[in-house]
């Protein structure tokens, strides 16, 4: 984009434009749930604090990796041991 | 019809900005700007002005109460000096970068250690990066011209910057002058209302200050540079307007008694009225000496000016500021590389004087004329010095 192209004054003149920032390039660990190991107590859900997780029809919770920077409280704090920080790959 | 008025300066600043209806005036009393937001807080608390008036804790605060209310629509009001433009300063760089039209009066003063309330250019010289577009007044009615012109020049869609009005500390802003101040008509006359093309409202909601990644600052700061550059010739319309309307003109780069002058003295602020006085008595003594004003600083009118230095064999430059160990002061610095850029180069003396309110007299531009022409004349190297130092 060109110098130009930029609104006056860098304004984002488009509400809700934070949601397409991709946070998840940031990540280096991505957590992995072992839905074996998981009783759907929602802790993950709770302490995440990009709102990351979101629950699916059969009641688990599933983390939104656009979004997840890799922060790795869910793995914290999750009483099961259920969710596993794992490298990113390349 | 306005009305001429034997007045404080401070005072017909305040008057002036209160005929140009602001709609918020946020500020902090620091010696010697304490007069200007005073009086408009006397005018706002008497009735005489419809704003909001926000006595802040400090300026840093001043300047942010600013930012958010001319981010909002307002028309907006500060004023400050020395330090206190020092702790503003933060945020004097997001409202330029955030092309906020605010207007702001810097009452210059040295800067601290050892404290010194009195005046010189520290404060006008620390702000030149800020994005701020800068004017300078030699005396109490281009003060008043000058405020009146900031706004116009602000708020015009092809510029969009906050412009700060400088006025030399206690020689100016405790003076008592005769001054021609207009009238609300002749004000409204030559200022149209406010119009902001964006503005935070909750119907039409966007984000100012987002933060700009590595991928973007670079592009922002060009686009601000553009805007400083395409504000100069609004600027000298805006003049030319006020000319045609008030009858007194103002330019970038003003010049007195230039003509066949071989030796050139180069001033900022209210100095000048003394280095013209200067000139007219090395003029009657056969001397071949004129002076150039600079009016505006930001945006730096760089070929205006070496257009007017380019005739002269040798030029004076009068710095009212330190650039520690550059061997050089801020405005010489400029002007030095001005003139490279355009391949003129005249020889080049640079005189710092009047720190911190130390007196720069007659004699002083005689001292500095003659010194020059010495230096000239004998070939020797161009130099620097601190007028009046004593060994």
């Amino acid at each position: 984009m060109s110098w130009k192209d930029l609104a006056l004054g860098c304004t984002l003149t488009e509400p809700g434009t934070a949601a397409r920032l991709r946070t998840g390039d940031w990540r280096s660990m991505r957590p992995v749930t072992n839905y074996e190991l998981c009783n759907k107590c929602g802790q993950c859900y709770i302490f995440c604090p990009d709102m990351v997780y979101s629950r699916t029809a059969e009641g688990y919770y599933e983390a939104n990796y656009f979004y997840c920077k890799g922060c790795g409280i869910c793995a914290r704090e999750c009483p099961k041991d259920a969710i596993q920080m794992v490298q990113e790959e390349k | 019809m306005g009305k001429r008025v034997g007045m404080e300066v401070s005072i017909a600043a305040a008057e002036v900005v209160g005929l140009c209806d602001v709609d918020v005036i946020a500020a902090y009393p620091i010696t010697p700007q304490t007069h200007i937001v005073e009086h408009l807080s006397e005018l706002v608390a008497d009735g005489h002005l419809d704003a909001e008036f926000v006595p802040v804790e400090s300026e840093h605060s001043a300047m942010s109460t600013c930012v958010g209310a001319a981010a909002a629509g307002a028309r907006t009001f500060t004023s400050t000096s020395s330090q206190g433009y020092a702790l503003m300063a933060e945020i004097c760089y997001i409202a330029s970068s955030l092309r906020l039209p605010i207007v702001m009066a810097v009452a210059n003063r040295a800067l601290s250690a050892p404290i010194n309330i009195w005046n010189d250019h520290s404060d006008m010289m620390m702000a030149r990066d800020t994005g701020w577009i800068q004017t300078v007044a030699e005396n109490g009615q281009e003060v008043v011209d000058l405020l009146l012109h900031a706004y116009r020049v602000a708020e015009d869609p092809r510029v969009l910057l906050p412009v700060m009005v400088n006025l030399d500390g206690f020689t100016l802003t405790h003076m008592i002058e005769p001054i021609w101040l207009p009238d609300k008509d002749e004000v409204q006359r030559y200022l149209p209302p406010y119009k902001p093309q964006i503005r935070l409202d909750p119907r039409n909601p966007m984000t100012f200050g987002p933060v700009g990644m590595p991928e973007v600052y670079t592009e922002a700061k060009k686009a601000q540079d553009e805007a400083m550059n395409g504000a100069l010739p609004v600027i000298v319309e805006a003049w030319q307007e006020f000319e045609k309307q008030f009858g007194r003109s103002y330019h970038p780069v003003e010049t007195y008694k230039t003509e066949g002058a071989e030796i050139l003295l180069l001033t900022v602020g209210s100095v000048s009225e003394t280095a013209m006085t200067a000139v007219d008595k090395m003029r009657a003594q056969g001397r071949n000496v004129g002076l150039v004003r600079l009016r505006l600083w930001r945006p730096f009118p760089a070929k205006e000016l070496v257009n007017v230095l380019k005739t002269a064999k040798a030029v004076a430059v009068v710095d009212r500021a330190m650039a520690f160990s550059t061997r050089s002061g801020p405005l010489c610095t400029e002007v030095k590389a001005a003139l490279y850029d355009h391949g003129v180069s005249p020889y080049v003396q640079n005189y710092i004087a009047g720190l911190g309110g130390r007196d720069v007299t007659v004699e002083d531009f005689e001292m500095m004329a003659a010194k020059t022409s010495d230096g000239l004349a004998k070939g020797l190297p161009m130099g620097y010095e601190i007028v009046n130092v004593r060994e």
